[in-house]
């Protein structure tokens, strides 16, 4: 029996159907309730930290020498500013943690941390881009002039020339509204001091336990040993769960001073405006064409406001870096220059969210090919057909090596899935009628599963690119494999055991998978960049050849059979083209208890540990989007939604679709409805879920999704990761086809979200009567 | 804070005492007065849906009532669907469609169902897809919610 490819439904479900998984906020009864006092300017000194004298609270003096987080990248361009684990005397973003009360219940916390009075000496702040800056705009960090902190540039040799050569030339800036990932389940930790040992095990909603271990341990100045993390159900991250927060370092702090357990529950307002923030961008590009509508050359400008701190580990140079290495996508460009800034402001920091810039660059870069067909002539799908790439390996203009996909064959077939004539004889027909549909296409390429060399080539300090897994086969011959990466919610444990199950030979019921617990697991990187199911797939599936190798040596001593004659299928080792086998549980018990016979595995026994560190993996996908836009009110309906994915190897396609389907979602969200408000002062409007637009299912269409499978080599699995790809490509199909819906007004969209009021603005600029 | 008040009801069947504060909402005296942690919370201000329990056999926001209002109702929870071992068929389906990724809306999503299918076991599915809009699903986009509620109510009407 082969598993991998089979839609197997999950071994995590059962119990989360039944109301007993446990997330972290489950853990806290009988904890004492940590309640952080958040600043409420965005920008200035603090005078005075006031509390009555029966309520003790922890500042950052009482904290003392705990270190601040500072995040670092090995670049000269890139300014390394430190956040402390509680405002020290200035506040820098609405939310800012000053101070935190413990009490006995969450109730008596926020009575608590209600009697705490902040005096702040406020100051402008600078929110936005063109505050931040603005000559002689205040600075958020001294040390970083001009707010910037990360200045990157690219540039080839003749990319004057080719816009000199241009047969036209397209030129446009671009708005990408803030968004939030605003995972199901806000952030939390429980902290639980064992007075026998003096360890702390931290459960925390985390996408990346070792790494947590080994911040707040640096931040706290202890050895690793005496902090254990542990991830359990994590209710989703999208990213926002990756980093090092302060929130956690002031968890384990008190637990240890108080020597009891503490629970830290974020709140969804906290959540919202105090976590991490995404996509606040504006991109301004010019693309060069030949007459052929080839393009030759691309130069933007990136500008990213990153808030007022840099995440740890990957910083704040995430998204600017993002968008100068990717921005062609899986386009040919000879020519390409790149500027992509960082700029500091006084807004909640940003850290990597689904898509990390590509839903945005994507969103360029399908803008500015629907332009340019425009202007050429041409009609969307031949101006992609000419500036795809399809040999491969391709290396990019910047560097960066896409190994075989199906850039063209995903957009042929999406467009035969659609039928575009079908769909323009239809659009004529209602704009004849006065309704307004539009198509919208998105072709892109999606790197999947970095491994270290992406993070050496953006010089990440903490380069978190391998994975390591370890499988040991106990006694009675169930297997555990225990693993570096560390879910959120998307099913690796289900996924990792078919590929183990497919590689040894045994069930998949027999595997059991253990994630996200620093005492159990060996050091790894956790969940992010659609690198789990890339390259924890790839570690188990080593570490499995590699046990599967010793599984046969045993079994052949035990048949009297060459190895090489042994075969493993259905749990049951057996010489091939007999009836001579052996279960694998007399096979494991007599490995451990009679290891005499087994001279030559004695050292290692069933246990194996492997590493997988690849260089990546290109997935990729053409959305299509018809949409109706209403004039009237600025309402878009999205009709009809196709996705053609090439993800390679589908390990468990249910599993692989659920990803698309929820990508996808947020996706639309982008494009339509989701972001993040601040006014003037820099407070946040958009503070609950009643102001920021998270969608129901009301406004998600079916999603149609069609399956091509490029067997790469760059992965062992042949499978590509498909984290993010629903994100990257959704925006941009259906900005172009709110577009394409409105280009009889002469209206293009050049931002996201797109709501019904900015449509109707836009239209009644074109100097259309709309109502 | 006000003197604790003792509550009464009955809880997945089970006949319940709890004393709380007046201020205890319904979700918090589920999850730590009564142990049932199934029971999420994901904005505590009424739109996520997540805390979603029945309330003698209406869907309530349990994050918006407060355990007091509770006082001799039959309150269902997620935890009392499955017979023992045996799943709800909603469950099953869900299980079985792929309708949940992190689970943390899901028993929220369970509950809400449940409420829909009892009320109108033959519901149609657009009315469906307009009554499941009650909750946010952060990693589905819905498409499996609704094709496991689909399953489940054909199911039911077996």
């Amino acid at each position: 029996m082969r598993w991998v490819g089979r839609p197997l439904p999950r071994y995590e479900d059962p119990v989360l159907l039944q109301g007993r998984g446990r997330y972290t906020a489950d853990l806290a009864q009988g904890a004492r309730i940590l309640r952080f006092v958040r600043s409420p300017v965005a920008r200035g000194r603090i005078l005075a930290v006031n509390a009555p004298p029966e309520v003790p609270i922890v500042t950052v003096a009482v904290l003392g020498d705990v270190k601040p987080i500072c995040p670092r990248l090995d670049r000269p361009d890139y300014v390394a500013v430190a956040q402390p684990i509680l405002a020290r005397d200035r506040v820098t973003y609405v939310g800012e943690p000053i101070a935190a009360v413990i009490a006995d219940t969450a109730a008596e916390a926020e009575d608590l941390a209600e009697q705490v009075t902040v005096e702040i000496e406020a100051e402008t702040p600078v929110v936005t881009l063109d505050q931040a800056l603005a000559p002689g705009a205040p600075l958020v960090h001294d040390m970083a002039a001009e707010n910037t902190l990360i200045d990157a540039r690219f540039e080839t040799s003749d990319v004057a020339a080719a816009f000199a050569a241009a047969h036209q030339v397209v030129e446009f800036t671009f708005t990408s509204g803030r968004q939030a990932a605003a995972p199901l389940e806000a952030r939390g930790a429980v902290a639980a001091f064992d007075p026998a040992t003096g360890r702390v095990t931290l459960s925390a909603s985390t996408q990346m336990p070792h790494l947590l271990r080994t911040g707040i341990a640096d931040a706290l100045g202890i050895p690793e040993s005496e902090l254990r993390v542990i991830a359990p159900e994590v209710g989703g991250g999208f990213g926002q769960k990756m980093a090092l927060i302060p929130e956690y370092v002031v968890a384990v702090w008190a637990a240890r001073h108080f020597a009891c357990t503490v629970a830290w529950i974020e709140d969804r307002l906290e959540n919202l405006t105090a976590s991490f923030h995404a996509r606040d961008q504006r991109l301004h590009l010019r693309g060069a064409y030949d007459a052929d509508g080839r393009l030759l050359a691309i130069d933007t400008d990136v500008l990213c406001n990153v808030g007022a701190y840099s995440n740890f580990p990957a910083t704040c140079g995430v998204e600017p870096l993002m968008a100068l290495a990717d921005m062609p996508g899986p386009y040919q460009v000879p020519e390409y220059r790149a500027r992509a800034r960082g700029v500091a402001s006084n807004t909640c920091p940003m850290a990597p969210y689904r898509g990390v810039s590509r839903p945005v660059i994507t969103a360029v870069v399908e803008r500015l090919m629907d332009c340019a067909a425009a202007r050429l002539g041409l009609d969307a799908l031949e101006i992609r057909r000419r500036n795809l790439t399809s040999d491969f390996p391709h290396t990019s203009v910047t560097g960066v090596v896409q190994d075989p996909g199906s850039y063209r064959e995903a957009m042929e077939a999406a467009a035969r899935v659609v039928d575009i004539a079908q769909f323009r004889a239809r659009q004529k027909t209602a704009r004849a009628e006065g309704r307004w549909l539009g198509l919208g296409i998105s072709v892109f390429a999606e790197r999947t599963g970095p491994g270290t060399p992406a993070f050496e080539a953006r010089r990440m300090v903490i380069n978190p690119g391998f994975e390591r897994v370890e499988l040991v086969m106990d006694p009675s011959g169930f297997l555990e494999a225990r693993i570096g990466s560390s879910p959120h919610g998307q099913g690796l444990k289900t996924s990792l055991a078919q590929l183990i199950a497919d590689e040894i030979g045994i069930a998949p019921a027999e595997i059991r998978v253990v994630a996200g617990d620093t005492d159990r697991c060996p050091y790894g990187w956790g969940t992010f960049a659609s690198r789990s199911l890339v390259i924890a797939g790839g570690a188990c599936k080593l570490a499995a050849a590699t046990l599967r190798e010793r599984l046969q040596a045993v079994a052949s001593q035990i048949l009297e059979a060459a190895a090489s004659d042994i075969e493993i299928s259905d749990g049951r080792a057996f010489v091939r083209g007999t009836d001579l086998g052996v279960e694998m549980r007399q096979l494991a018990r007599a490995t451990y208890h009679q290891s005499h016979r087994f001279p030559a595995i004695a050292e290692t026994g069933l246990s194996t540990v492997a590493t997988y560190d690849p260089y990546g993996t290109f997935s990729n996908a053409c959305h299509v989007a018809i949409v109706a836009v209403d004039i009237a009110t600025g309402q878009v309906e999205i009709e009809r939604f196709v996705v053609v994915e090439d993800a390679g190897r589908l390990i468990n396609p249910m599993i692989v679709e659920g990803q698309i389907h929820g990508g996808v979602a947020q996706g639309i969200a982008n494009a339509l409805y989701e972001k993040v408000v601040y006014d003037d002062g820099g407070n946040i409007s958009t503070g609950s879920l009643a102001d920021y637009l998270v969608p129901t299912m009301a406004e998600i269409p079916k999603l149609e999704i069609h399956h091509l499978e490029t067997l790469t080599e760059a992965s062992v699995t042949g499978a590509k990761g498909v984290g993010e790809g629903g994100t990257i490509g959704a925006p941009a199909a259906v900005l172009n086809a709110v577009s394409d819906a409105l280009a009889p007004f002469g209206v293009g969209i050049f931002e996201m979200p797109i709501t019904p009021q900015r449509i109707l603005q836009l239209l009644r600029e074109a100097g259309c009567e709309t109502q | 804070m006000s003197e604790r008040q003792n509550v009464t009801f009955t809880v997945n069947g089970e006949k319940r005492v709890i004393r709380v504060e007046p201020r205890r909402s319904l979700a918090d005296a589920l999850r730590e007065d009564c142990g049932l942690t199934g029971t999420h919370l994901g904005c505590e201000h009424g739109v996520c849906g997540a805390c979603t329990v029945l309330l003698d056999d209406q869907p309530v926001r349990s994050c918006l009532m407060f355990a007091v209002q509770a006082e001799g109702t039959r309150v269902r929870t997620v935890e009392g669907l499955a017979d023992g071992d045996k799943l709800h068929p909603l469950q099953q389906a869900f299980w079985d469609h792929h309708g949940l990724q992190c689970g943390f809306c899901t028993p929220g999503f369970l509950m809400l169902a449940v409420s829909i299918l009892e009320l109108d076991p033959d519901i149609a599915e657009p009315e469906l897809r307009e009554a499941l809009s009650s909750n946010l699903c952060r990693c589905t986009g819905y498409q499996n919610i609704l094709k496991s509620v689909l399953a489940a109510a054909a199911e039911m009407r077996k």
